[in-house]
């Protein structure tokens, strides 16, 4: 880091196309450190193209993403490896491995051990084995699955899953985790946990950038929220300059808004299309 | 999955008692039919006339009473015997039952049929078939775990076409003089209609048994085992491990085809018994508890065998067995962890082959060196790892199936570059389809593997000799598997196979370790080639193919490893022996061989589709049925755009 005031993740300019869609439209965003940003839009408004290019899932049409002053290379597992970790809007999980295996491969960035030291199995080797272990249980004590650590990890109920992709996330030490979704499909006590786990996450010195549609949850974590509207982003702020934001409205929250604040009374539910 | 929609009832209503003592007579009579005369002449294999000694067949059958009867008085809670059935389950009895069944009705049919009609059957013959019968029967009136409703299952029904196209055809054939130039066609056309007809009709007649019978898949919880004093538990192991070796001894020493699919017929339900008594599920909570006992046990099981041997016959099978089980286990760790279709593989045995060949100081070698053999196998490993490394790097950057083409082509152009490097039509290397002949055997310490050795009053031959040096070559693999799979590049291929985009978004560099498993797999495969150089005295481009009718072959590596159980180890190494065994014994049925040998696989896929020995993971999916699976689709049909 070099100064107090360089923010942790700084992505400007970034646009990417496919074709002759352009999924995401000269898009820049900072987070900073300990911060909790929100970004929300409506389906199809580009918020995971925007987590997939700033995971070098996808190479950015334009623009750079620049995390703790460094340029990131377009390689997933460099950005991995730099310090940013990501969850899937989709679960990904390694489904046929167990709940502990998905946490040690969420390592493998932060372990050496090659192929030659697994074969002699050293003195080094099973101390590197040991701290993984205790660093990956103590994961699954924090999210709550310790004890089905040994269960594959297709066998947990959906809500369980969603933790131990969040588990196996931190486990590679990130210092900005990247969720998209966290509480889809989720129920309302299971999305209340889900915020208690965001705020103990951000407590342990992460940063975190959150993708989500429920705007209790959004409103209630988040210190900025940034709102994307076919690949635009339209308006940044905090709770009150992003629900008072005429375009927001017609754009996009019409009815969650109305029930998550009496303020938006009047508007209608309005398809994107009308925006631009 | 569900455990509401399960009963105990019998097939056959019959009262428990008199079922049981059915079954248990049955049983006694197929055993005691083994002491009689089967058939009057001794034209059939193995001479089945004698009164009061067994012989081939004979054997299977008392095997199989006695293995019925024993699980039978364990599952009526017999003191002495209970061990025999832990779970308690009564269809185990079944499985036993159906064994001996198989055993029964097998004999009987094929001395019919070889010697031409049931008249050529003694007496013994007769009870043989009774006993099967009424032990079968008997079982079916034994309180059973059911389902209480199976629907009926039809197989599609536009396939019920070909019953009247079958005798269609044959009239067709038969009415069109054998002189017409269609006529092989037609004859042609009407045995595939023959087979596909048969194989409708019996999958549907599977699905009939199956409404009928209504076994389906039901667990039956084990109770915790009593404690016993940890050196029975080792012994018990010892023991199981030495009927293990005593079991494919007898399969690989079968001297006809006959007595060979006896044991298979055997061994399948055997199988199945002893699983569903739970004797298979104590046995591994034993291995697991005492691992170094247990890979202890095996390889010392596995080294004994060239003690058994009296001559050079079979110890030269079992070597090729070992040669072709430890490159499966490579060709395990780049499918089976990493999930690469490599369907190239045998060309790096062949690498490692021609590599061991060409500085071993056989005179056709163009390279006048002879390599002490511990160099020979480093180059072999080295060359092949090289070839993998070449193959591997441009390809693996792509995703999806372009891995199996490149790696198809590359088998065949290996061979194809073996075959042209004859002088003629290119460099003088490889003396083209002649081979590299006259490998000189191995001295290792002075020790010449080609003479007959005396070991404690044993003599072992040459391929006894190859044999044990092969066994620590598969050790060395067994190790490496062992414990590269399980670490953290284990894991990383693991992860790779089941999503590659998520394995790379925690952190591995895909490319980097899809090549590493690629490049290992292929070095110990040149490793195993190194040795089978020798054994087999000649290199020569044909035994390196994609298909052909014996292995090893690329199509039969993949085989083996999908046959015994991807990712494992035990798996590929009991698959690879299945497979070198079952075309081997088969050559009898000549034409049919080919025909015999995948209605054999299909059995199998069939039964078993998780493999012969699954998966650990597979395992634990077992247990866990009760909780439920992700509601979203499988994550790994998931393309890049889903992310
Ligand atoms: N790999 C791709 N190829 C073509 N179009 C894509 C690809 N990925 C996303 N898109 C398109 O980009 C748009 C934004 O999608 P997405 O980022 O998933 O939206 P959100 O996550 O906001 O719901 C959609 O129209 C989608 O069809
Ligand atoms: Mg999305």
């Amino acid at each position: 880091m070099t100064t107090t005031a360089a923010p942790l993740l700084e992505v400007t300019g970034v646009t990417m196309r496919f074709g002759g869609l352009t999924a995401v439209n000269d898009v820049s965003l900072t987070v900073g450190e300990g911060e909790i940003i929100g970004l929300i839009g409506p389906n199809g408004a580009g918020k995971t193209t925007f987590f997939n290019c700033l995971t070098g899932l996808y190479v950015p049409t334009e623009g750079t993403v620049r995390y703790r002053d460094v340029q990131l290379p377009p390689k997933p597992h460099l950005v991995t490896q730099a310090g940013i970790a990501r969850t899937f809007q989709n679960i990904r999980l390694f489904a046929n491995m167990t709940v502990l295996e998905n946490v040690l491969v969420g390592r493998h960035t932060r372990t050496k051990e090659g192929i030659f030291s697994a074969i002699l199995r050293g003195p080094g080797y099973h101390r590197a084995e040991a701290e993984s272990r205790a660093k990956a249980m103590e994961l699954l004590e924090f999210t709550g699955l310790a004890d089905k650590a040994e269960h594959l990890a297709r066998n947990l109920p959906y809500g369980e899953q969603r933790k131990l992709e969040i588990a196996r996330a931190l486990a590679s030490d990130p210092g900005l985790l990247l969720l998209d979704e966290p509480t889809a499909g989720m129920n309302p006590q299971e999305t209340r946990a889900a915020e208690e786990l965001v705020f103990a996450i951000r407590d342990k010195g992460i940063s975190i950038l959150v993708i989500e549609h429920d705007m209790r949850f959004i409103f209630n974590l988040c210190d900025r929220t940034a709102v994307l509207v076919q690949g635009q982003k339209i308006v940044e702020g905090d709770r009150e300059t992003v629900q008072n934001d005429e375009r927001v409205i017609t754009a996009y929250l019409g009815a969650p808004l109305e029930e998550a604040a009496p303020a938006a009374e009047g508007t209608t539910p309005a398809a994107p299309e009308d925006t631009k | 999955m569900t455990t509401t929609t399960t009963e105990t009832t019998p097939v056959i209503p019959l009262p428990a008692r008199a079922a049981a003592a059915l079954t248990g007579l049955g049983a006694l009579a197929t055993a005691a039919s083994a002491a009689m005369a089967w058939t009057w002449t001794s034209d059939f294999p193995g001479d089945l006339t004698f009164y009061g000694s067994p012989a081939g067949l004979q054997w299977l059958a008392l095997a199989a009473g006695l293995l019925t009867l024993v699980v039978l008085l364990g599952s009526q809670g017999v003191p002495g015997l209970r061990w025999a059935t832990p779970a308690g389950s009564n269809n185990a009895v079944l499985y036993a039952a159906t064994g001996t069944l198989a055993v029964s009705v097998y004999s009987v049919a094929s001395i019919a049929v070889e010697l031409d009609g049931l008249v050529n059957l003694e007496p013994g013959g007769w009870v043989l078939a009774a006993g099967g019968l009424i032990t079968v029967l008997g079982a079916l009136g034994l309180p059973l775990d059911r389902r209480t409703a199976v629907p009926l299952r039809i197989v599609d029904k536009r396939l019920f076409l070909l019953v009247p196209a079958a005798p269609l055809v044959w009239f067709g054939t038969h009415a069109i003089p054998e002189d017409k130039p269609v006529a092989p066609v037609l004859t042609a056309l009407a045995g595939g209609v023959a087979i596909a007809t048969g194989a409708v009709l019996l999958v549907q007649l599977g699905h009939l048994a199956n409404t009928w019978l209504r076994l389906g898949k039901i667990e039956r919880p084990l109770d915790a085992p009593r404690a016993l004093p940890s050196w029975v538990e080792v012994l018990v192991i010892i023991v199981a491990f030495g009927l293990g070796l005593f079991a494919i001894t007898f399969g690989i020493d079968t001297e006809y085809g006959e007595l060979f699919i006896g044991c298979l017929l055997f061994a399948g339900p055997t199988l199945a018994a002893l699983t569903k008594s739970g004797l298979i599920a104590r046995l591994r909570a034993l291995t697991v508890k005492h691992r170094p006992v247990t890979t202890g046990a095996a390889f010392a099981a596995a080294a004994s065998f060239p003690f058994t041997q009296s001559s050079d016959q079979y110890t030269s099978v079992a070597t090729n067995i070992l040669i072709f089980a430890t490159v499966a286990l490579g060709l395990n760790i780049v499918v089976g962890l990493a999930g690469l279709l490599d369907l190239g593989y045998v060309a790096f045995l062949g690498v490692g082959a021609y590599s061991a060949a060409l500085v071993s100081g056989s005179p056709a070698s163009p390279i006048h060196v002879q390599f002490p053999f511990w160099a020979a196998m480093l180059t072999g490993a080295a060359v092949s790892m090289i070839f993998g490394v070449i193959i591997g790097a441009p390809t693996l950057r792509l995703r999806g199936d372009y891995l199996a083409i490149v790696t198809l082509g590359f088998g065949e152009i290996f061979r194809i570059t073996m075959l042209n490097l004859n002088g003629t039509t290119g460099p003088k290397v490889t003396n083209g389809s002649n081979g590299i002949p006259r490998i000189p055997d191995l001295e290792i310490f002075g020790f010449d593997l080609g003479k007959p050795h005396t070991v404690a009053g044993i003599e072992l031959g040459r391929f006894s000799n190859y044999y044990l040096l092969m066994l620590l070559v598969t050790a060395v693999v067994v190790l490496i598997f062992a414990r590269v799979g399980n670490s953290r590049i284990g894991r990383a291929w693991v992860a790779i196979r089941e999503d590659e985009t998520a394995a790379e978004a925690m952190g591995i560099n895909g490319f980097r370790l899809k090549l590493l498993a690629f490049a290992l797999g292929a070095c110990l495969a040149g490793l195993a080639g190194t040795v089978q150089a020798h054994v087999s005295y000649t290199v020569t481009p044909d035994q390196y193919t994609f298909a052909e009718a014996l292995p090893p072959n690329s199509a039969f590596l993949l085989a083996a490893v999908i046959l015994g159980g991807m990712g494992t180890i035990s798996g590929p190494l009991a698959g690879a022996t299945l497979l070198f065994l079952i075309p081997k014994k088969l050559e009898f049925l000549a034409d049919y061989q080919l025909l015999a040998f995948g209605a054999a696989l299909i059995v199998l896929m069939r039964v078993r589709p998780e493999g012969l020995i699954p998966n650990r993971r597979q395992q634990l999916e077992f247990h866990e049925a009760a909780i439920p699976a992700q509601p979203t689709g499988e994550p790994t049909a998931l393309t890049k755009a889903g992310a």
